[in-house]
């Protein structure tokens, strides 16, 4: 068991989570996180906002069950976490964006981080949060409220893009990639997903993906996935 | 001494906790957490003949206590398991079950066929991949067969019948809690042959969507598993145990030591964990400690002293 830090309210549903302890992990990687006994059953797979010596951080929406019991965590609370799972964004090097929205900003944080000189672009549907954190780290940032973030990134001008953001900006941004393919781009656009998931390790395959050369898993493979790979079904 | 073996056949279990089918991939994934040979055994992900991709959409969804999945038996297919995942198997120092699902007969019978030629080719060079066959007549996820032999009593009696044929190797029957009769069901099962019944595969359920108005499944109905389905198993696997001679797999939320000593006291022979391989990743060797715990202080030498009792 580690132990809560904070849990401090950004915005309305929007948690900071920062768990002291000595944990790992990648830009994109997960942790599956329990606070509470047996019920809810599952786990709730957060993505790492930031690692760093002494404990690991996580934003996120409170949407359910799960995310309702871990808004009422106070300093001090035992909470389980397993991981880092899951494949995530590369180290890259060259021009890159990244591309959040929503709570979907939440594993860019550690990208921004990892990768200085980067350009940044948050969106959000009512109101922004963690957007000034980004400020230092982005060598342009832009942020949207109530509009659509993605209009304003230009795929060709990038060699690398990270998307992290609810389902609709992810096929957008899909399309946005095939545009500037066909333009004539060479850019690599990196699609992290957000899948229902039970084990987080790979065996149960609830979380799967289409994906061109077959199913995938979004712990295992993913959640971090080429765009060109993923097939959007809706 | 606690003493917490059991067999089947020729099969020897250190333990009586088996891993599920479905929720323990093919054992990789939890290796990497513990030790599997901590474990009475474990059930390898369903696998049909030819490779599957499973349903579309969503597929998990939690309910009070419990979970439904709609997975569709995704899987690699037999011949994939048999050259990908059996050299790995024969390394593992656990019962190793492989759990063989099918559309039609003439799939299951094939691939029994295959997992018999080729435990007989690892037998030649003195090795062991697979130690029994968990005949799976009852996922509830696949729109043909599956269910459909796993209902009607008659339609299960000619695939246990044909595969029996087709395998010397010790032979389980998974049954379906939604079968007509899951006791007459089970005797059949003895009758031709079976070396053991496992029960029970998940019950039929549903969710719908309100705001969307529409299930949450593709697939219209998926399977319910987890703690809010034990008091049905437990009750099934001893009306089955009132019928039939050959040992019995009970499965259905398990989550605890005495949900264990309650399907053995119910008359299972060994028991299977699934969903809770979810709450917890490490259920399996914090079980295997937990049961032997719970032996020593309630002072049970050996689990044959409760085996049926009720």
């Amino acid at each position: 068991m580690a132990t809560v830090i904070s849990n401090e309210r950004l915005t309305d549903g929007v948690y900071h989570l920062r768990v002291a302890g000595n944990y790992g992990g990648e830009m994109g990687q997960f942790y599956m996180l329990r606070a509470w006994g047996a019920y809810p059953l599952l786990s709730r797979p957060l993505s790492i906002h930031q690692v760093h010596d002494d404990g690991v951080e996580f934003l996120y929406h409170v949407v359910g069950e799960g995310t309702k019991l871990m808004a009422e965590l106070n300093p001090g609370d035992p909470i389980g976490l397993e991981g880092p799972f899951g494949s995530g964004f590369p180290q890259v090097e060259g021009k890159v964006a990244l591309v959040g929205g929503g709570i979907g900003i939440a594993p860019l944080y550690y990208c921004a981080q990892e990768l200085p000189g980067c350009d940044v672009f948050l969106g959000f549907s009512r109101q922004a949060f963690r957007e000034e954190a980004f400020r230092p780290l982005a060598a342009e940032l832009m942020v949207n409220v109530g509009g659509l973030i993605l209009d304003s990134v230009d795929f060709t001008q990038y060699d690398h893009i990270f998307v992290c953001g609810p389902h609709p900006m992810l096929k957008a941004a899909q399309l946005k990639a095939i545009a500037a393919e066909s333009a004539g781009s060479q850019t690599n656009v990196y699609l992290s997903l957000e899948n229902r998931m039970a084990c987080g390790i790979g065996a149960c395959l609830v979380c799967s993906v289409s994906c061109r050369d077959g199913q995938r898993k979004a712990c295992a493979d993913g959640p971090v996935f080429r765009s060109e790979e993923v097939i959007f079904h809706d | 001494m606690t003493n917490m073996s059991a067999s089947i056949g020729n099969v020897h279990f250190k333990n009586p906790i088996v891993m599920a089918s479905g929720t323990f991939g093919f054992g990789r994934e939890y290796g990497k957490l513990y030790d599997l040979s901590c474990l009475g055994g474990i059930s390898g992900k369903g696998l049909t003949l030819n490779p599957k991709a499973g349903n579309p959409g969503t597929r998990v969804y939690e309910t009070a206590s419990g979970m439904l999945n709609s997975v569709g038996l995704e899987n690699p297919g037999v011949a994939a398991f048999l050259e990908k995942e059996c050299p790995h198997w024969e390394t593992l120092d656990t019962a190793r079950i492989v759990n063989l699902g099918g559309n039609t007969l003439q799939d299951y019978v094939t691939g029994a066929e295959m997992i018999q030629r080729d435990a007989d080719a690892r037998e030649r060079s003195g090795n062991v991949a697979v130690d029994m066959i968990e005949l799976n007549i009852s996922c509830p996820n696949v729109k043909e067969g599956g269910i459909a032999f796993g209902i009607k009593t008659v339609a299960a009696q000619e695939v246990v019948r044909a595969v029996r044929r087709a395998t010397k190797l010790p032979l389980a029957v998974k049954l379906s809690p939604n079968a007509e009769d899951i006791a007459v069901m089970a005797q059949m099962c003895q009758e031709e042959g079976a070396d053991a019944v496992s029960l029970i595969n998940t019950i039929s359920g549903m969710k719908i969507d309100v705001r969307r108005r529409s299930s949450v499944f593709n697939n219209l109905y998926a399977g319910l598993s987890g703690p809010a389905i034990k008091p049905v198993a437990l009750r099934m696997v001893h009306q089955v145990a009132q019928r039939v001679t050959i040992p019995i797999i009970g499965m259905g939320g398990i989550t605890s030591a005495t949900d264990i000593i309650e399907f053995i006291m119910a008359g299972a022979t060994v028991i299977q964990v699934g969903t809770y391989n979810f709450m917890n990743l490490r259920a399996g060797s914090s079980l295997v400690e937990e049961l032997e715990q719970f032996m020593i202080q309630e002072s049970i030498s050996s689990l044959d002293e409760i085996r049926g009792i009720i």
